[in-house]
């Protein structure tokens, strides 16, 4: 039956979260921009709130073995992108190895790694998918795998993995058949230092700059076939990407929230012309709009959120809503840079490196997930 | 607990209303957009008799045991209503598929109804509207509108004299939703009129004034660029005498009630008419998408966007925007049905259906080319039906302007 309110453990983790995204995300944001590094004990508190992967890592393993849910963890990744997106997403990026291995692994390769997750201090763990290419696309994925005798042979270029050069292991994505779109698509589980894997030196982007994210080459690199993801059966990789999306989305929102109270509480103290800029309609309907797509982003990352819940592949939902969130979070904060006018040019207020984060999200997939 | 499932009680009923819409509307739909100011009798008598089998049979869904009952609050839990709002939002959006026009001209109370609901005394409500549960087709209508004003509705110029036990009303409303037929039909018109011009707003008030009451002339029928079937009214009233007993529930001119209480009909009128702006954004949409399926059209979700045609990435510009426009709108009938005061998102709801519906029935004739352009297909018509829900029941901008209000927290006075 049609509900819109979140139960009240939800509410409760929201306002958990959202708390010490601002009290503690919010205001290490701006110096992990500008240094480009994430201070240590900010990633173990964070870590500690056990929202990253111990409630849902099996109680066998150490976790809490709670039942995932889309919805709560969209919940959680809107509060942490509230704090600070690239903060949230480094911490987060442990989930980008274990969550998948959660959902489609061999029961050897749960027995393997998730055991780890489920220590008091933070295990840097990611995965590697996005490709440096302007076309770059999921459905089509350059990196390959072949078959070698009784191994596997990795092929191809990566780019944007978070954390890699920290990762003991990472997962890595490739296609053993570009023309079978995402049913082609294999997981690997893959040690940092294999043979025939080099890590780049750490990436420079645009936004997103306190995550340390890296490129990968894998030149003929050798993998046996335990690595595989799921042993035979594979992985549904539709639903992992979906998964990737929602996340990506709900931290999103969170920072188009962030971006439009900022703007709002901005637009209310100066003024212009006798009054405060915001009694101004042109300044007013921006607002207005701002605060439009921010519930309006927010509900359809949710409906997405909940089709996976239901156990659907939630494919369109999380694309369409994936790509909405995209541009009205650029606009959002693209907005608020403009209410804040030159002040909101200047690397002080936060609202420019939320524009710069927010640029990001077009082009960004896979580095986060739910 | 979030969640998006139309529960199938619900569903059951969507289906009633889809076949309506698809082999009662549709097949009509075109006629009543080239004959603007004939009578779809027809569709009047059907309707009017599905209506009172329906009214009879109306086990709306209630809401489920919530945790506060199962916890002892049962005042709480027994506190909420059945869900109405939504329930009506959601068949609204599928009448709409079918005939925004013919969905308005619907025989029944409508605003002027509404406005009874709202204002009304209980002895009010029953001589009111008892009318609408037999006998022949008829309309309530709401008149609010004149030729000076429309957003500005504090600017009243109609005037209600009162003299002895009635009351007389002089002016001239334009604008009016099925005024023609209220006037034409045993129906009735709500007026919005001032008793007392110093006083602003605290001295409109809403009267009702009965079909056949002299003074009260229906001067012209608009012609309009879209929902044709509906008719649209401009009404003079000249000394038009009424009892003092059809002004809406108390006739003290005080800050409250009146023209607040009407107003507070917007706040669930709001969504319906989101709801009415996104059947019609619907219908457009599966047009489109049925003709893309039937030339082989592919729609690749998941492939990167880059990648898209510029037709799939239209399309899907036109998909996520109706999904969002009724995200909003189901939120704001929600609230209403579990007792949430939802002015805010009420109004985000018809700001965001009345610009995405505009632009999903704007690009669709726009993607199907000389076909979209053609009066053979009701696509083109759609694009012209779907533009009023930008404009009426408060347009974009004032909903805007509302929206900005409630989240800077300033008076009408701080920001206009």
């Amino acid at each position: 039956m049609i509900d819109f309110e979140l139960s009240e453990e939800q509410q409760m983790i929201r306002d958990t979260v959202g708390a010490f995204a601002l009290e503690q995300m919010r205001p290490a944001a701006r110096e992990a921009d500008e240094t480009g590094s994430v201070p240590a004990d900010l990633i173990e508190k964070l870590w500690e709130l056990g929202v990253v992967v111990q409630s849902a890592i099996p109680e066998k393993f150490g976790g809490a073995g709670d039942v995932r849910s889309a919805v709560t963890s969209a919940v959680i990744a809107e509060e942490l992108g509230y704090g600070d997106i690239a903060i949230a997403s480094h911490a987060t990026a442990p989930r980008l190895f274990a969550f998948p291995i959660l959902e489609a692994g061999t029961e050897e390769q749960r027995e393997r790694h998730l055991k780890k997750f489920a220590a008091p201090k933070f295990v840097p763990a990611t995965a590697a998918l996005m490709e440096p290419r302007f076309d770059f696309d999921t459905t089509t994925l350059a990196t390959s795998v072949r078959r070698e005798g009784a191994g596997l042979v990795l092929n191809g270029r990566k780019c944007f993995v978070p954390l890699a050069a920290d990762s003991e292991s990472l997962l890595v994505y490739a296609s053993s058949d570009p023309n079978a779109g995402y049913q082609g698509v294999e997981g690997f589980i893959i040690a940092r230092n294999a043979p025939g894997l080099t890590i780049s030196a750490r990436e420079k982007n645009m936004g997103f700059k306190a995550l340390a994210t890296y490129g990968l080459e894998f030149k003929d690199c050798k993998i046996a076939p335990e690595a595989r993801l799921g042993g035979e059966g594979g992985i549904n990789f539709s639903r992992l990407m979906s998964e990737t999306r929602v996340a990506l989305a709900a931290m999103a929102v969170g920072m188009a929230r962030a971006a439009y109270e900022y703007a709002r509480d901005y637009a209310k103290e100066r003024r212009a012309f006798g009054a405060a800029i915001a009694q101004k309609q042109a300044i007013a309907f921006i607002l207005a709009e701002m605060a439009i797509e921010v519930d309006a982003s927010r509900l359809l990352v949710w409906e997405a959120a909940w089709e996976l819940d239901r156990g659907e592949d939630a494919l369109a939902s999380s694309y369409l809503a994936k790509n909405y969130v995209a541009n009205s979070v650029l606009k959002i904060t693209d907005n608020a840079v403009q209410v804040l006018g030159g002040h909101g040019y200047i690397r002080e207020h936060p609202v420019e490196m939320w524009l710069r984060n927010a640029r990001g999200l077009a082009a960004l997939d896979g580095i986060a997930t739910v | 607990m979030i969640d998006f499932e139309i529960e199938p009680s619900v569903l059951k009923r969507v289906k009633m209303f889809h076949m309506v819409a698809d082999s009662v509307m549709r097949p009509i739909s075109r006629e009543f957009d080239e004959k603007e100011h004939e009578e779809p009798t027809q569709y009047f008598q059907t309707m009017w008799a599905a209506n009172a089998m329906a009214e009879s049979s109306m086990d709306l869904p209630k809401k489920k045991e919530s945790s506060e009952a199962k916890s002892g609050d049962g005042a709480k839990a027994a506190a909420r209503s059945p869900m109405r709002n939504l329930y009506t939002v959601i068949t609204t959006e599928e009448l709409c598929w079918g005939d925004a026009g013919l969905f308005l001209a619907t025989p029944n109370a409508g605003l002027g109804g509404a406005a009874v609901m709202a204002a009304g005394t209980p002895e009010q409500k029953e001589r009111f509207l008892s009318r609408f549960r037999g006998g022949e087709p008829k309309w309530g209508a709401m008149a609010i509108t004149e030729p000076g004003f429309g957003s500005d509705s504090s600017q009243v110029t109609t005037t209600a004299t009162r003299e002895g036990d009635d009351y007389v009303l002089n002016g001239t409303k334009i604008f009016c939703t099925g005024g023609d037929r209220a006037a034409k039909s045993e129906g009735f018109i709500v007026v919005w009129a001032t008793v007392d011009k110093s006083a602003g707003r605290p001295g409109i008030k809403p009267f009702v004034v009965e079909h056949g009451t002299p003074g009260m002339t229906v001067v012209r029928v608009e012609n309009k660029l879209g929902i044709r079937a509906s008719d649209t009214a401009a009404i003079v009233f000249d000394n038009c005498r009424i009892p003092k007993d059809h002004l809406l529930g108390s006739p003290e001119v005080r800050k409250e009630g009146g023209f607040k209480d009407v107003m507070a009909t917007f706040d669930a009128t709001r969504p319906i008419v989101a709801a009415m702006a996104i059947g019609v954004g619907r219908a457009a949409l599966d047009f489109v998408r049925d003709f893309l399926k039937q030339e082989n059209i592919p729609v690749r979700y998941g492939i990167s966007p880059r990648r898209l045609t510029a037709l799939e990435r239209d399309f899907m510009e036109m998909e996520v925007q109706l999904k969002a426009a009724r995200l909003l709108t189901w939120r704001a009938a929600w609230m209403m049905d579990v007792g949430k005061h939802n002015n805010l998102e009420a109004s985000m709801a018809k700001a965001k259906a009345g610009l995405a519906v505009t632009l999903i029935t704007q690009k669709a004739v726009e993607l199907l080319g000389p076909l979209g352009y053609s009066r053979q297909y009701l696509l083109e018509k759609w694009m012209r039906d779907a533009k009023i829900n930008d404009i009426f029941e408060g347009t974009q901008q004032i909903n805007l302007l509302i929206v900005a209000r409630r989240i800077l927290g300033y008076s009408s006075k701080e920001l206009n």
